[in-house]
């Protein structure tokens, strides 16, 4: 079955191999291992930066694939984060109150703990008790299992409420904008019990690593990163290939056909739809130990745009066009954004990139779209010299029927 | 200084010995005078009756001036208004040389002196022998209110208003007579009508028997001013009470359950601040008198250590109040007998059963009569909201009926339409004649940018909806950056002219301000327009025929791509004319497109795809539904919004295609 796979996404062992390889590199140069080439925020930088290639891996399937435009999958990554995020915050502050706790003259019972821990986070938004979603807050366990299991509901039910009614197109994407969009203004509120604009913060600080310093946190991240990634590259290949593979591109292609042929088109888009949800809710999990904070503005629905931006540029309809595209488009961001790019001097007008990059971004979008709908991704097809990954289920069918 | 000091300074330089004639002058004038002043005390006059209360007059206090305010008002002589009036103002004098009260102008030394009776000039008087006499605020307070009924037939209208607004803001029950008795001689209509009332009101509170005010309260069971409404909710003030068992002669306005209309620790609360009942221990203080009775790592006999467990500390409390250190503990089952064992209430401050019930039937009635004219408001501010919506959506409607594509960077027409009128707004000083330049100026720049975009951008990605969204969704986020860069983060104002400002009244409840009106009114215009357009013309019927069938169209003679090129910039135009109109209301920034984007979105898939009245439709819907939620829930417009959109995702399900959907070939994909 792995030589199956293989052949049929032989990109796997490539970057499977370049990523093996830039880890052992970022490694070998961070402050951790005492080289200190790469600061410890810029490593976190590229530890995120594999998160964005994981959730746009996610984003590739559902949209390169499967043909469903999700304009609200960064709804998903901001869930995972704030599942893990409330463990973060819970944990860190018990630590914290029971710390200062400790010197009082009588012990303090566990419910004085709570109220105090409830205090903490809470005293922003003006509440001093924990509402009902917090409950399995204090059990990293059960909130790992949030990470999977909130986005994952979120994406069934959204998913069997607008694939079963054949919601399609650009309908379902202003559909899936409005889901971010709600879930966005639902969490800006203070009553949301997830303290509004305030947002979670100190996610950097893991609990039961105190005393680690924070470029080893950093690297151990970005591993764990890396091998989410590499995990979610084989599992997506795994679905976009074989009969299953077969089968969500021709509901890309042509929906109704499919229905005709006799597949229950809405159970494969549900199924990957979740399963990309699920992914994305893993990759945010990731992800926002490694920012430090979440706030509602996260899931706003400019986030999936850009999300659908970077995936187009990278090419979709390949997993590794999903990863370049992330990679590329958010490093060049930060960079030109960051101050990083020199501005141009016209005379007359001197160009800032702080100020000019999202036209750059915007307009180069455009452009790509009208005159290189394979993305970046597209010039590997020149130099590989090989059929196009579209061709390849041609083949597969032709062995399939052997 | 009063306005005459300034020439009579002037007279101050004059020479030495014509200072001193003029001092022998002032002596003989007053002697003079003094006859005069004794005939002016003559019986009947206002003086004698001054001199009467003399002490009082000349050293007001609050208490004793009122029997002197009563003998003026009761003497009905011409002067006393006057007097009052100067009396408040301390415009009244008293000479210590024969002891009369007068008024008078200060003139460098001496005062100019005139009579209190008739305000004719009397001579004058030496600085010194003048005092001026100051009534305290509280007197003149007491002045004030008696001067209300003078005021309330004065012959300047406005002085009459201010003394009704004295009346309203300082309700008293002195004022019930004068009032009623000026309703009479009211010249004004308005102002009668408004007396009326307010000796309705007057008499509610304050009136004499139970019939009377019954009848009072009654008469104002028609209206639903506030004032009326603060008027009968003041009748009903109640305060809570608590005790073992209800006392049978309080005029109760409610039982509160335990439970239900008040919560148990509430409730125990009132018991304590009723001394009903021993104060409730808290946690915290249990745990602050434990700490305060450590005895060698022990407290009670159990040690320090075990008093993280609630029992334990119990139990270590319960032994401290047995030694009789510290209070006994209030437990939950003695604090449920004790709420158990009482009635909580509320009591009318006003004792009569009559009144109250009264107050309530007429209070409920005006609460129900304001109700409906709230939903005839919340009605109108939804009709304008949905008006808005429309004008925010018809465009992309036209376009994505028409064409199959959506249009991101809609919402960047319309703050391109807002721009061009703030830019107008800095050529054209005149704000109406900038209106009129900006309106068409709009249309034209964003109607030319809507050609470019399809001519450069869409035509080539026609029947690739999707990426059509994401090009112009590029288009999108540069354009907002570009009018960042030019205009800068900051809010530009785009001012409307002053006969849009101020708002249409309709009654104390049902208001419209007349900004919305006019962008109602665009709205009719655009939709007749438009109706016109597509169903009159010549243009009309190419577009219809190529949103049904283009390659039939094609067929038939038309060109598809120039009707393509005209209903986009069409649509895009009439984004700039609504960026107008938005911008006039709210603020024109970089950023104001996208929040009217998804809004948008939702009208067009709401209301259906290429239609007219599909898009006013789901304008109407979720214009109405915004306000409808946002009237359940006026606190959170957040949630409103949070619930709308869940909404509408719920209504996608049950008709994918919006409320007005296309039928027959059109309608396939």
């Amino acid at each position: 079955m792995t030589r199956t796979l293989i052949r049929e996404n032989p990109s796997i062992p490539w970057f499977l191999a370049i990523l093996a390889a830039f880890c052992l590199g970022v490694t070998l140069m961070a402050e951790a291992t005492g080289v200190g080439m790469l600061s410890t925020s810029f490593v976190k930088t590229l530890g995120k930066t594999l998160c964005l290639c994981l959730v746009a891996i996610a984003m590739d399937v559902v949209w390169g694939y499967c043909g469903i435009l999700s304009l609200g999958h960064m709804a998903f990554f901001g869930l995972g984060g704030y599942a893990i995020g409330m463990w973060l915050m819970y944990a860190r502050t018990e630590i914290i109150v029971t710390g200062s706790l400790a010197n009082a003259p009588i012990p303090p019972t566990p419910a004085e703990i709570e109220d105090a821990i409830a205090t903490q986070i809470f005293g922003v938004v003006g509440a001093n008790e924990f509402p009902l979603i917090w409950a399995f807050a204090d059990s990293l366990a059960l909130q790992l299992l949030m990470v999977v299991l909130v986005p994952g509901l979120l994406a069934l039910v959204f998913g069997w409420l607008a694939f079963r009614s054949r919601v399609t197109g650009v309908y379902l994407s202003i559909l899936t904008q409005a889901m971010t969009l709600a879930l966005a203004l639902y969490l800006f509120q203070n009553d949301s019990g997830l303290r509004g604009n305030n947002g979670l913060s100190g996610l950097q600080n893991i609990p039961f690593f105190r005393d680690t310093p924070q470029s080893v946190i950093s690297i151990a991240f970005f591993w764990a990163s890396a091998l989410a990634l590499a995990l979610g590259y084989v599992l997506f290949a795994w679905v976009v290939s074989g009969r299953m593979g077969s089968v969500i591109r021709g509901i890309r292609d042509n929906e109704a056909r499919v229905r005709f042929l006799g597949y229950h088109v809405e159970g494969f888009k549900l199924f990957v739809f979740t399963l990309s949800a699920v992914v994305a809710g893993i990759a945010g999990a990731l992800y926002y130990p490694q920012a430090g904070i979440i706030n509602p503005a996260e899931v706003a629905p400019i986030a999936s745009i850009y999300l659908a931006v970077w995936v187009a540029i990278g090419g979709r309809g390949r997993l590794y066009g999903a990863v370049i595209g992330a990679a590329f488009v958010s490093l060049l961001s930060s960079w030109f954004t960051g101050g990083g790019a020199p501005d141009i001097d016209l005379g007359v007008y001197e160009i800032r990139w702080t100020d000019w990059w999202l036209v750059l971004l915007g307009l180069s979008f455009v452009a790509v779209t009208l005159f290189a709908p394979k993305g970046i991704g597209g010039l590997f097809d020149l130099v590989a010299r090989r059929p196009a990954p579209t061709a390849a289920p041609a083949r597969t069918r032709a062995e399939a029927a052997e | 200084m009063p306005p005459g000091a300034a020439p009579l300074s002037l007279m101050t330089p004059v020479p030495l010995m014509l200072r001193a004639l003029l001092a022998a002058l002032v002596l003989a004038v007053t002697a003079l005078a003094l006859p005069a002043a004794l005939r002016a005390q003559e019986a009947g006059t206002l003086q004698a009756l001054l001199q009467g209360h003399a002490e009082e007059v000349a050293d007001p206090g609050r208490q004793t001036v009122g029997p002197v305010i009563a003998d003026l008002l009761a003497s009905d002589l011409p002067g006393v208004a006057l007097f009052l009036e100067r009396w408040q103002n301390k415009g009244v004098f008293r000479n210590a040389g024969d002891g009369l009260f007068y008024y008078a102008d200060r003139a460098g030394d001496t005062y100019t002196l005139r009579d209190i009776s008739s305000d004719a000039g009397t001579g004058t008087a030496p600085a010194d022998a003048m005092t001026e006499i100051r009534p305290n605020g509280g007197v003149r307070r007491v002045i004030a209110g008696a001067l209300v009924q003078f005021q309330l037939s004065d012959p300047d209208r406005a002085a009459r208003v201010a003394a009704l607004d004295a009346i309203s803001r300082r309700p008293d029950p002195d004022q019930l007579a004068p009032l009623r008795n000026s309703i009479a001689e009211e010249p004004d209509a308005v102002l009668a009508a408004r007396k009326t009332r307010l000796v309705a009101m007057l008499e509610a509170r304050f009136g004499a028997g139970t019939e009377t005010r019954v009848a009072a309260i009654e008469s104002l069971s028609d209206a639903m001013d506030l004032e009326t409404r603060s008027v009968l909710s003041q009748i009903l003030a109640a305060d809570s009470a608590v005790a073992p068992a209800m006392p049978s002669d309080a005029n109760v306005a409610r039982v509160l359950e335990v439970g239900t209309d008040l919560g148990e620790t509430d409730a125990y609360g009132r018991l304590v601040a009723a001394d009903l009942a021993p104060p409730a221990v808290t946690n915290a203080a249990v745990r602050d008198a434990l700490a305060a009775n450590v005895v060698d790592g022990r407290v009670g006999g159990i040690p320090v250590g075990r008093l993280s467990d609630p029992a334990a500390r119990a139990e270590a409390y319960a032994a401290l109040a047995e030694a009789g250190t510290v209070a006994p503990l209030v437990t939950d089952a003695d604090r449920r007998a004790a709420v158990a064992d009482h009635v909580f209430y509320e009591v009318y401050a006003e004792d009569d059963p009559a009144v109250t019930d009264a107050a309530r039937t007429a209070l409920d009635e005006v609460e129900a009569r304001v109700a409906r004219y709230q939903v005839l408001d919340i009605g109108l501010d939804a009709v304008s909201l949905a008006s808005i919506y429309f004008l925010a959506a018809i465009g992309l409607a036209i376009t994505f009926g028409v064409m199959g594509v959506i249009n991101m960077a809609h919402g960047e027409f319309i703050m391109m339409g807002a721009y061009t009128g703030y830019v107008v707004q800095q050529v054209v000083p005149n704000y109406t004649a900038s209106l009129i330049v900006a309106l068409p100026l709009a249309f034209v720049v964003t109607f030319a940018a809507g050609v470019a975009m399809e001519r450069l951008v869409i035509r080539h990605l026609y029947h690739r909806p999707l990426e059509t969204l994401l090009a112009t969704f590029g288009i999108s986020i540069a354009l907002q950056q570009i009018a960042k860069n030019v205009f800068g983060t900051q809010a530009r104002p785009l001012t409307a002219p002053s006969w849009l400002d101020g708002a249409w009244v309709v009654n104390d409840v049902v208001a419209i301000a007349n900004i919305r009106i006019a962008i109602f009114v665009l709205a009719l215009i655009f939709l007749a327009l438009l109706l016109w357009i597509l169903k009159r013309t010549r243009l009309g019927l190419e577009v219809r025929a190529v949103t049904q069938n283009p390659g039939m169209a094609g067929s038939m003679g038309i060109d598809p791509d120039r009707i393509n090129m005209l209903t986009f910039g069409l649509g895009s135009g009439i984004a700039g004319i609504a960026g107008v109109a938005i911008g006039l209301y709210a603020k024109v920034t970089s950023e104001m497109g996208a929040d009217y984007i998804v809004q948008s979105f939702m009208t067009v898939v709401v209301g259906g795809v290429g239609n007219v009245w599909g898009t006013l439709a789901g304008a109407a819907l979720i214009g109405v539904l915004q306000k409808g939620i946002e009237w359940f829930n006026p606190s959170n417009t957040l949630a409103a919004q949070t619930y709308m959109i869940l909404f509408i995702i719920l209504f996608i399900q049950f008709r994918p295609k919006g409320i007005v959907a296309l039928k027959g070939r059109a309608a396939g994909d």
